[in-house]
């Protein structure tokens, strides 16, 4: 087992895709020759040509139409939109077309692609570079939305979402792209899509997150075990839809505190849909209200100022503690 | 260093072959077939008869707002008779003419009008995308699926049909740039029918014309008489030919008009004078065809009166069909089929509730 960055993770699942099945192609603006602005696609064109390594004109909506059109022929794209702040071009191909030509056409054009895109903060970029809309793309039926939290996780979802029969957008946190190794398998390993997991295991508090949130999450995690006492179950929702409210209800009634952290701003997030259905399925189990840490319902701010917007281990920390006060 | 001319590639011609006195130019006459031309004069009649009698449903309230293809008839029929059934039909949302030529049942196409989700489906054996509503967004499709089609070694090519409106997206512009960089096989059919809604084509663009627009792609654009079928043929297989042999996409601009309503929904009174539309009536494609047919030994007395009986049957019968098969699908608990492949847990429950609801009456 080799100890991978998010990076090199991503990379290894989809030239294994690549390798598996020749309807796989890859396309995106600067995926080939520089290898992605991340670098998530390095290699690939070396190693399966230019036809299916497409280095695309500067185009978000063509590249998810033409993604379209080449799964309705049967081909199972995977195209990059550079930032997921430059993704509202191609939302109406997205929403008007990949998540209804299947329903639209009664069964006969599913639509199997991935839109693979880096979101989230903390990376000091410009504007537009550091947004966590994924509830965009959440609300659409249709599509599927998931986002991975570590490397292991991350190339066994994006394995699943390739051989998804749907349009998975997939969210890349690029803060973690870089930020730690972790042991992934070079054999084979995919994750359900819609299926969340225990990053660590708690009876007094349930955290629910996903994406760049886990890590300051279990440090939080941490340091409430070790200065509090506190056992705090942490669950990574790793697909924000479908939403597997399965896990977290069921935390829910053990624990009966929860606190939800996600760095999306907090009006309609994803936050809001988790505790309407733990209000409908774990209510009476409830000890106290549950609380968010999230986004501020602002921009995300210039990046000289992102450090007070995105929640951080700290601010988790205190509203756990003041979550267990009451 | 001087300030000098740059030679750019490329021209724009505009084609005519059978004009609206009935002239024809021998020399560009496309050789087509005598069964496959009688072919298309009858499923021109019978688009524009059921187009009337959609009208005629529609004002009675029997089915909902849809977009009538009367004027537009040779623009599509032409072009989908010079291609192959295996290549693909990617229409926006007045191509019914487009749609009956590749063999969509009448009745199907009253389904979808009709208001129920069964009317869009598309079987197995054919290439065919569905009505594809917002303006200019199925564009791109024919550029993938026609990049698609040369990766997978097939020889097909991809057609899609727009408006003059359309010209003014995004995606038209995205799309015909992807297909010129990839020189897909890929036909852009824009049917310039001189109205988009209430906006005419001189506000919708400054250039002159829009054929004009695909060279800035660096991909061949030609203007043809649009209510000339022997012309929006040559084009198109001018464009196939292209397409086959690996030279990458085409743009066709057919100058048409649009004889009726934008949609159901809409008054052309407001913005449109009768004499232009009496004008263009002159132009009709489909009494020019019969001329033609006529001269060509085709088209004998009598044969018209027959062919509409025909037509005016089959389309009574596929209305027969359309309203027993929309009594037999008052079930509302397909809305939930097809969303997905597999259907999720969630929507599994929300599907029961609603069937409660329904059996609670």
């Amino acid at each position: 087992m080799a100890k991978l960055t998010m990076v090199q993770a991503l990379n290894l699942a989809m030239r294994q895709e690549m390798e598996r099945d020749d309807s796989v192609l890859i396309l995106g603006e600067d995926v080939g020759v520089d290898g992605g602005v991340f670098r998530v696609t390095e290699g690939l064109l070396d190693r399966f040509g230019k036809e299916r390594v497409m280095d695309t004109p500067l185009a978000e909506a063509a590249i998810a139409g033409v993604s379209i059109g080449m799964a309705v022929y049967g081909l199972k794209p995977v195209c990059e939109i550079q930032f997921s702040g430059f993704s509202y071009l191609a939302m109406d191909q997205l929403e008007s077309h990949a998540a209804r030509l299947r329903w639209r056409s009664r069964g006969r054009y599913g639509v199997q692609m991935v839109v693979r895109m880096p979101y989230g903060g903390g990376v000091r970029a410009l504007e537009h570079h550091s947004e966590s809309k994924e509830v965009f793309f959440a609300h659409t039926p249709g599509l599927k939305m998931v986002i991975p939290s570590t490397p292991r996780n991350a190339r066994a979802l994006l394995v699943s979402a390739i051989r998804d029969p749907d349009p998975v957008v997939f969210f890349e946190p690029k803060r973690v792209y870089r930020a730690f190794r972790e042991e992934v398998p070079e054999e084979e390993e995919s994750h359900a899509l819609g299926e969340s997991r225990i990053a660590r295991e708690g009876d007094d508090l349930t955290l629910v997150t996903y994406g760049a949130m886990l890590q300051p999450v279990l440090k939080a995690a941490e340091a409430l075990a070790e200065e509090d006492g506190v056992q705090t179950e942490v669950i990574d929702l790793l697909s924000i839809s479908p939403l597997d409210d399965k896990r977290f209800t069921e935390s829910a009634r053990r624990t009966g505190r929860v606190l939800i952290v996600h760095e999306a701003q907090r009006s309609f997030g994803a936050g809001a849909e988790i505790i309407a259905r733990l209000v409908e399925k774990s209510f009476w189990y409830l000890e106290a209200p549950v609380r968010r840490v999230t986004g501020y319902d602002t921009h995300v701010p210039f990046f000289a100022r992102e450090k007070d917007y995105l929640p951080d281990a700290d601010r988790i920390l205190r509203e756990a503690r003041a979550l267990m006060a009451e | 260093m001087p300030r000098e001319a740059i030679a750019l590639h490329g021209r724009v011609d505009h084609l005519s072959i059978l004009d609206e006195a009935g002239n024809l130019d021998e020399a560009l006459q496309p050789e087509i077939e005598d069964d496959l031309l009688e072919r298309i004069h009858r499923v021109m009649v019978l688009a524009r008869r059921f187009d009337e009698r959609m009208l005629r449903l529609q004002r009675q309230g029997r089915i909902g707002t849809f977009a009538p293809v009367s004027g537009q008839e040779a623009s599509q029929i032409g072009a989908l008779a010079a291609l192959r059934d295996d290549d693909w039909f990617v229409p926006a949302f007045r191509e019914f003419a487009g749609a009956i030529w590749r063999g969509m049942p009448l009745s199907q196409i009253l389904l979808y009008n009709g208001g129920y989700n069964e009317g869009g489906a598309i079987p197995e054996d054919a290439h065919d995308l569905p009505i594809a509503v917002p303006v200019a967004t199925q564009i791109p499709h024919a550029v993938g699926i026609g990049y698609a089609a040369r990766y997978r070694k097939s020889d097909q090519v991809a057609i899609t049909f727009f408006g003059d409106g359309a010209t003014s997206e995004g995606d038209f512009h995205e799309a015909m740039n992807f297909a010129g960089v990839f020189q897909t096989p890929t036909i852009f059919l824009c049917q310039n029918n001189q109205w988009a809604i209430s906006v005419p084509r001189e506000h919708q663009t400054h250039s002159k014309t829009l054929a004009q627009k695909a060279l800035g792609y660096g991909v061949p654009g030609v203007q043809v008489d649009g209510n000339d079928v022997l012309a929006v043929y040559a084009a198109t297989q001018e464009a196939a030919e292209r397409a086959r042999r690996g030279d990458g996409p085409t743009m066709i601009e057919c100058i048409t008009y649009r004889l009726s309503v934008h949609t159901t929904a809409d008054d052309p009174t407001k913005y449109r004078e009768d004499e232009e539309v009496e004008e263009w009536k002159r132009k009709d494609p489909i009494p020019r065809l019969q001329r033609y047919l006529r001269a060509r030994g085709l088209l004998g007395d009598g044969d018209i009166e027959r062919i509409e009986g025909e037509v005016k049957e089959e389309i009574d019968q596929a209305w027969k069909e359309a309203e027993a098969e929309m009594k037999r699908l008052d079930n509302a608990l397909d809305i939930f089929s097809h969303i997905y492949a597999e259907s999720p847990a969630y929507l599994t429950e929300q599907r029961r509730g609603l069937a409660k609801r329904i059996q609670g009456g």
